[in-house]
């Protein structure tokens, strides 16, 4: 685990139910924001990573058309992760545990509305047992909130519940299925968004931030793909990465669950031993906004505002693959 | 019993609506009026044609004003593509090449329409519009020579 | 920074199409070998990076989810880096960076391409929206970076004939090369088809079907392995795909690059100092580019490394003692084979290939519009 000091330092994100903005457009004033309101400029960053998907506009290098908008000039230290955006700051977290760099800079793009993206999804699968079936990713969300309503793990009732509260916006058991048991409050609000996180270790940090998120703990794990392979009501992978990361007894004030659908969050809230006290997705989470794959690198954004704006103790939770095959974990804390 | 399967066929269709974006759509409306047009970096000045969100270089947003370019300009560089591929639209062989166009600091690709082997690193071209206009650069049919004289190579070797 | 070493190393056989086996099976194939090259069982491994190019060459979307199974992942963090041409560099940059962060004690990074299961010429070149389709894959673009540089420097024309013929007679040398040409000649490469003038076929690589996997591990973990590959360095950069000014031929992301890289492993003379390069040419031409690049020649000098034979198998400075890109190119691979390569050249494994003494070697890769850049050195003696 790491022995520097790491702290979320400044977070931005534009999230549009629809953009007429290419990644570019979208990407640039975010950049500028997280950058800006630290005073820190491209030139600053000793790192600079991100996370996106391909399949989200159908073609090829999507990541290398964002290289123009960095002001990547001299040229800058750079990777990219084909994952959630919240997988590039766990490159970043490691990047900058070797000490000869002080600053990253992690950011995350996904425009969904280009294309039928839960079909698109269906590409996720085993290429060749599960996919040419195409399944949507609607359809496993389902397949699993019914393995955990029969489990007893939640109802209808409390799915409506959980909807209504994230959505802010009244729900009720009257709504007809989406894809039954899911009524459509229970599935993930799709968006356009983009993200930025800069990252900033020891006295850097505290330089640049009056009270900045420090990393207490991170890690993530994977489960195997086949649904028929591991537990649809108990998330192993977030259990281990949660005592990797420290979050079990962590006493967090806030934390932000990267939950597409509604019968994740009791999942999670159980993998992660939540106690009462802990608010759960405060800023609505995917349920209320779900900008694929800026999604998770949003969980580790608003539950660092939560502890820049007061909260001692966060956590923030983010997931790969279909039925939270992947599971990443980050205890976040002011000192 | 049938042999091993090596292979099968998985066909995807999705279809995908892509925005052009504010930059792109100017510049693809100028287009389709046969107008060509750049944009000036605030940082370091440099004209882009086609514009871009930002100067790749200085990371700033490129100012609005549309700045008029010429329709002549350089070939810096060059190839004669000869390989078929799924989808190509044009007959083989062709040239493919980096134009400079009179004004804009920096090259964009387009279409030579001229003997392979009368392309030179340094020839002079000039833009000639395809018969139905539209917000494409296929607008521009190609670039054909213009007789003068080639450019000499310090007037264009920043451009490589 | 803890140190970190290459104690496995494994390739799949390299074909155009592999029909025997799955993607699960091609990449399982190059990690079994890596693992059993270093005596260990995917038990021993902490975490898996994976590394490849765009999904779209598969119609895979994320197929790290479905290869977790396969790479013995379950239960550990896997990783999925995508840096383009350069990938597989950068792939096994991310797991030496785990390791010297003192996260993990070993680590299992693998990258692969199966390129006959999609259309690779779509892949790369395909209809963008809003542009016209003037190109022809990775070539059309190249080409005319190629015809930029002969002018600049006044490379004779046989210099990438030269590179060619070198590159596929050291791939005749390899057990896992894919292309095999073992009547290759100067004339042979001369008479092959002109596809991007000035870019003949002969010029080009193949488009393959492989993988390559590496453990990585501690200084306490190295288990029974006595001729470990120590990280001497590694490094990045990237830099806008265009720019006004931007020199693509020889791009200062690359410069910039192997400049920090030797800086951190105490290199001063990289002629001298280094003994064998693997170096991404996917073209032959990039052969001479990147000896400027890399700063092995003067800039507009990179050409006669190879015609004075210096990058030959016999000459100061090998390149591609494998066949390299030209002979081999599963392209998320490719560029973990070349720092493979690299430490195999260090450990003595590279059998016929094997270039006498090496001790420090450099793997190269490169992608995107010549834009981003991933290096590595290692060594036999531990720094």
């Amino acid at each position: 685990m790491g022995e520097r000091e790491i702290a979320i330092v400044s977070f931005a994100e534009v999230i549009v139910e629809r953009s007429d903005r290419d990644d570019c457009e979208l990407l640039l004033p975010v950049l500028k924001r997280a950058l800006g309101d630290v005073g820190l400029t491209q030139q600053d960053i000793g790192f600079t990573v991100s996370g996106s998907s391909d399949f989200l506009g159908g073609r090829p290098f999507a990541f290398v058309m964002a290289t123009d908008v960095l002001g990547a000039w001299p040229p800058i230290r750079e990777s990219h992760v084909e994952m959630d955006g919240a997988f590039a700051l766990y490159e970043a977290w490691v990047r900058l545990q070797h000490g000869d760099l002080d600053t990253a800079l992690v950011f995350a793009f996904g425009r969904p509305s280009q294309g039928p993206l839960h079909d698109v999804m269906s590409l996720q699968l085993d290429p060749y047992y599960m996919a040419p079936l195409r399944p949507d990713a609607l359809s496993l969300g389902a397949l699993a909130a019914r393995a955990a309503l029969d489990a007893g793990l939640t109802s209808e009732d409390e799915l409506a519940r959980i909807a209504g509260e994230r959505r802010g916006v009244p729900t009720s058991t009257s709504e007809p299925y989406l894809r039954e048991p899911l009524r459509a409050h229970a599935t993930p609000t799709l968006r356009d968004g983009a993200a930025a996180i800069v990252l900033a270790a020891g006295d850097g940090a505290r330089a640049l931030s009056k009270r900045p998120a420090w990393i207490r703990g991170l890690d993530h794990r994977i489960e195997p793909h086949s649904l028929g392979a591991r537990s649809l009501t108990r998330s192993v992978s977030t259990e281990q990465a949660a005592r990797g990361a420290g979050a079990l007894g962590f006493g967090a004030d806030v934390a932000e669950l990267h939950a597409r659908f509604a019968h994740e969050e009791p999942l999670l809230s159980r993998a992660l031993e939540l106690p009462a006290s802990t608010r759960v997705n405060p800023s609505g989470g995917a349920l209320a906004q779900d900008p694929v794959m800026v999604t998770g690198l949003c969980r580790l954004g608003h539950a660092a505002r939560a502890v820049h704006e007061g909260a001692a103790r966060a956590i923030a939770h983010a997931t790969s693959g279909p039925c939270l095959q992947q599971n990443l974990v980050c205890t976040l804390e002011a000192r | 019993m049938s042999g091993p399967v090596t292979r099968f066929k998985s066909p995807v269709r999705f279809v995908f609506d892509v925005p052009a974006g504010p930059t792109v759509s100017r510049f693809l409306a100028a287009v389709a009026e046969g107008r060509l047009f750049g944009q000036r970096c605030p940082t370091c000045a440099k004209v882009y044609v086609p514009p871009k969100v930002a100067c790749p270089r200085c990371g700033d947003p490129l100012s609005p004003e549309q700045l008029p370019v010429k329709e002549t300009g350089t070939v810096t560089s060059f190839c004669v593509v000869n390989v078929p591929y799924e989808g190509q639209t044009m007959k083989l062989p062709y040239v493919y090449a980096s134009i400079l166009l009179d004004g804009a600091d920096i090259p964009f690709p387009h279409l030579v329409d001229a003997e392979p082997a009368d392309v030179r690193m340094g020839l002079r071209v000039r833009a000639t519009w395809s018969d139905a206009l539209g917000p494409t650069l296929e607008s521009i049919r190609a670039f054909v020579p213009t007789g003068e004289p080639d450019a000499p190579f310090d007037a264009y070797k920043e451009h490589l | 920074m803890n140190r970190c070493a290459v104690i496995g190393i494994g390739q799949t056989r390299h074909a155009a199409k592999r029909d025997d086996v799955s993607l699960a099976g091609l990449v399982r194939e190059a990690a079994l070998r890596a693992l059993a090259d270093a005596g260990l069982g995917f038990s021993d491994i902490d975490a898996v990076v994976i590394g490849k190019a765009p999904d779209t060459f598969e119609g895979v979307m994320m197929p790290e989810l479905y290869l977790a199974d396969a790479l013995g992942a379950v239960g550990k963090p896997m990783m999925r880096v995508h840096t383009a041409g350069s990938v597989g560099g950068s792939t096994a940059i991310v797991a030496a960076h785990l390791v010297q962060a003192g996260v993990h004690k070993r680590v299992l990074t693998v990258a692969f391409e199966k390129q006959s299961e999609s259309e690779a010429m779509w892949a790369l070149s395909p209809k963008f929206p809003f542009q016209p389709p003037l190109l022809a894959g990775a070539g059309g673009y190249f080409a005319p970076l190629v015809r930029s540089y002969i002018r600049r420097s006044g490379a004779p024309p046989e210099v990438g004939i030269k590179v060619s013929v070198k590159d596929r007679k050291n791939a005749l040398k390899n057990p896992y090369a894919h292309l095999l040409l073992p009547d290759i000649s100067d004339e042979v490469v001369e008479k092959s088809p002109m596809l991007w003038d000035p870019i003949r076929y002969l010029e080009t690589c193949p488009s393959s079907d492989g993988a390559a996997a590496m453990v990585l591990a501690a200084e306490d973990s190295l288990g029974g392995v006595t001729n470990p590959a120590w990280v001497l360095a590694s490094e990045v950069r990237s830099e806008p795909t265009m720019f006004a000014g931007r020199d693509q031929v020889n791009p200062r992301a690359g410069r910039d690059c192997a400049k920090a890289l030797y800086a951190g492993a105490g290199i001063t003379e990289p002629r001298r100092q280094i003994d064998v390069a693997e170096v991404y040419v996917p073209f032959s031409w990039f052969e001479p580019m990147w000896m400027e690049n890399l700063g092995f020649a003067p800039e507009n000098e990179g050409w006669r490394l190879t015609l004075d034979g210096a990058t030959s198998m016999t000459g100061d400075l090998p390149i591609n003692p494998s066949g390299g890109v030209l002979s081999t190119n599963p392209i998320g691979a490719s560029g973990m084979i070349r720092f493979a390569e690299a430490a195999m050249q260090v450990r003595g494994t590279a059998g016929a290939h094997q270039v006498d003494g090496a001790k420090i070697a450099m793997g190269h890769a490169y992608g995107g519009a010549s834009q981003f850049f991933a290096m590595w050195l290692v060594g036999r003696d531990k720094p």
